[in-house]
């Protein structure tokens, strides 16, 4: 089983406090930690597991520039077989649909059986793997928690859909699957293992390898335009407590006690 | 003539989700003078149930009845709905998953615009779209402009937007089921997996200490245990916790987890994601601990202390213990 894995270069959710710059045109990038997309790498992770158990590759690629290359050895050093860097000007500025069609004809190149998508990144769009789907009329899953290999053209997957519970569906492959975290427990990365695959070539592929007509990419190709962020006049929000833990402490303790939040 | 908008009206077991009522007010917001048309898909006699209650909201109901679809396949739907959108639709979904699993596509195989999760519209000027959403987990709202001039597939958050709660319209019910005709699949719906019950029903509970990533490390939860304990509730969680297998998936609040109805919601450690909050219900006395004062929660909790939880709930549990 051939599977290509879209991964995504992102601020650590859990290490940042993301402030935007004074005209609104991005985000304050300085001292921004970068890490793979979460759910890209529990998608990578079950990449790794299904290759283990049934043979096949796994090969990771990303849509960005030489610094985004960092994830692809990383996903590497967790067992993925080839990294695919796709990079070229005439792709930034590029909506959801853009950054599919790029997708769509780098997975055209190759002959996989499977294409996981994290389900969501740091827009949380959560639309490239539809998109990339429906682009080259392959069956599509969203949310999967779960993936059994039926036999060489079928799969069940589970969908974690709402209250917890889990959709159980048939697919046929090829397909597909936009990989929610939890279905697995991504491996540990070392710097050994990163260091392993240092030097590891990755090749670059730009849109005159890709056959994506350049109009319908980047910004001007887009048909959803992010104009700038903005900070939202918020309302009152919390009353903040001030002073020291245990001063804090107290007060929060009175306030609890008038609603009934000690018992 | 005004402005067409289609509402894709969600449904289970008969009853419309409540993102029925909300999506019009959503469409309206678009355009106030559009005609936000339901589309209701399913079969049988739930199916009849919930147009008769869309139509005390929308003045025109678009039902389609397919046996295929008694319980919703996105791939069917989406055939379904190419077969009687007109060219250029406006079309909302309500973000969730089923509208994940069915928006993209639709919009690739109409050729029009995919925008999700959408917060706040800003009105059309031509055929641009304002709108607002959300990035970087809440922490960063965007204005986003939209080309419509072949139609949108828009995933709205649900809710977000105000509901219609008037139910004072008689809408007309139009069939269009054979007009959607039949639709083959590659994926096809098995069964549903019901969520496990755990020891402890965190649904029943008065006092919740909720944590999420903050927590660092599973040895960290007995601090939260420990707090718990001593203000006499039970310890809940946010998604990353039981990702990580910290917890059993019975302690997750939230839209993929449990909907809880709390008088005190402790929420350390969370960030507050809307997917989180959708689970907090009943209007509880929120108190938010957490060390960025950037996080979302602090917008929805009543009181908010910004320190990092680990140091603050030991401090916390003692001064709980001191005051009995």
């Amino acid at each position: 089983m051939d599977i290509l894995v879209c991964v995504k270069r992102v601020p650590d959710p859990a290490e940042n406090e993301i402030e935007i710059n004074k005209d609104g045109s991005d985000i304050l990038r300085e001292d921004v930690v970068y890490s793979v997309n979460e759910w890209d790498n529990y998608a990578v992770e079950e990449a790794i597991q299904l290759k283990d158990n049934h043979g096949g590759t796994v090969t990771v690629v990303t849509v960005g520039d030489e610094e985004d290359e960092e994830i692809l050895r990383r996903e590497m050093a967790m067992g993925a077989d080839h990294g695919i860097l796709i990079s070229d000007e005439s792709i930034e500025g590029s909506d959801g649909t853009g950054i599919a069609r790029v997708l769509k004809s780098e997975v055209e190149k190759g002959s996989y059986d499977l294409v996981f998508c994290g389900a969501q990144s740091d827009t949380a769009a959560a639309q490239v793997g539809g998109l990339l789907a429906a682009m080259l009329d392959w069956p599509y899953a969203s949310l999967v928690n779960e993936i059994q290999v039926s036999d060489e053209k079928t799969l069940k997957v589970g969908r974690e859909i709402e209250g917890g519970n889990q959709e159980m569906n048939e697919i046929s492959m090829p397909c597909v699957l936009s990989i929610q975290t939890g279905i697995n427990e991504p491996r540990y990365v070392g710097i050994r293992g990163i260091r392993k695959v240092a030097n590891v070539d990755i090749p670059v592929h730009g849109l005159s390898e890709l056959a994506v007509d350049v109009d319908s990419v980047g910004y001007n190709g887009a048909k959803v335009k992010r104009l700038n962020y903005f900070v939202p006049e918020m309302g009152e929000g919390a009353e903040i407590l001030e002073g020291s833990s245990e001063e804090v402490a107290e007060k929060l303790i009175e306030l609890l006690k008038s609603k009934g939040g000690i018992k | 003539m005004s402005r067409q908008i289609f509402a894709y009206i969600e449904h289970h077991n008969g009853v419309a989700d409540d993102s029925a009522l909300e999506m019009i007010n959503a469409g309206k917001m678009i355009d106030p003078e559009a005609n936000v048309i339901a589309l209701v898909f399913g079969s049988g006699e739930d199916l009849n149930s919930v147009c008769q209650t869309v139509a005390k909201t929308y003045p025109e109901v678009w039902k389609v009845d397919n046996s295929e679809i008694a319980y919703p396949n996105a791939e069917i739907i989406r055939g379904l709905l190419v077969n009687i959108l007109p060219q250029d639709a406006l079309c909302l979904i309500p973000h969730d998953t089923l509208g994940m699993d069915l928006a993209p596509g639709l919009s690739v195989k109409l050729d029009a615009a995919c925008i999700t999760d959408v917060i706040e519209f800003q009105g059309v000027d031509g055929n641009d779209l304002k709108a607002i959403r959300q990035e970087h987990s809440g922490q960063a709202h965007a204005y986003m402009s939209c080309d419509i001039s072949n139609g949108a597939i828009i995933t709205v958050r649900p809710g977000n937007f105000q509901p219609d709660e008037s139910q004072s319209e008689k809408g007309q019910i139009v069939d269009k089921s054979s007009e959607a005709g039949q639709v083959e699949a590659k994926r096809k719906f098995l069964q549903i997996v019901e969520a496990e019950v755990g020891e402890v029903d965190i649904t029943k509970e008065d006092i919740l200490v909720s944590i999420g990533r903050g927590i660092e490390d599973e040895e960290n939860i007995e601090i939260a245990d420990e707090l718990a304990e001593a203000m006499g509730g039970v310890v809940s969680c946010s998604r990353p916790v039981v990702d990580a297998k910290w917890l059993e998936k019975s302690r997750q609040v939230g839209t993929s987890g449990k909907t809880v109805k709390p008088k005190v919601y402790m929420a350390m450690g969370i960030s507050g994601s809307f997917q989180h909050m959708g689970g907090v219900k009943g209007n509880p006395f929120i108190v938010a601990v957490n060390k960025n004062p950037k996080a979302p929660i602090f917008q929805v909790a009543d009181v908010g202390v910004v320190e990092d939880l680990l140091e603050f709930a030991p401090t916390m549990t003692d001064k709980v213990k001191e005051s009995k």
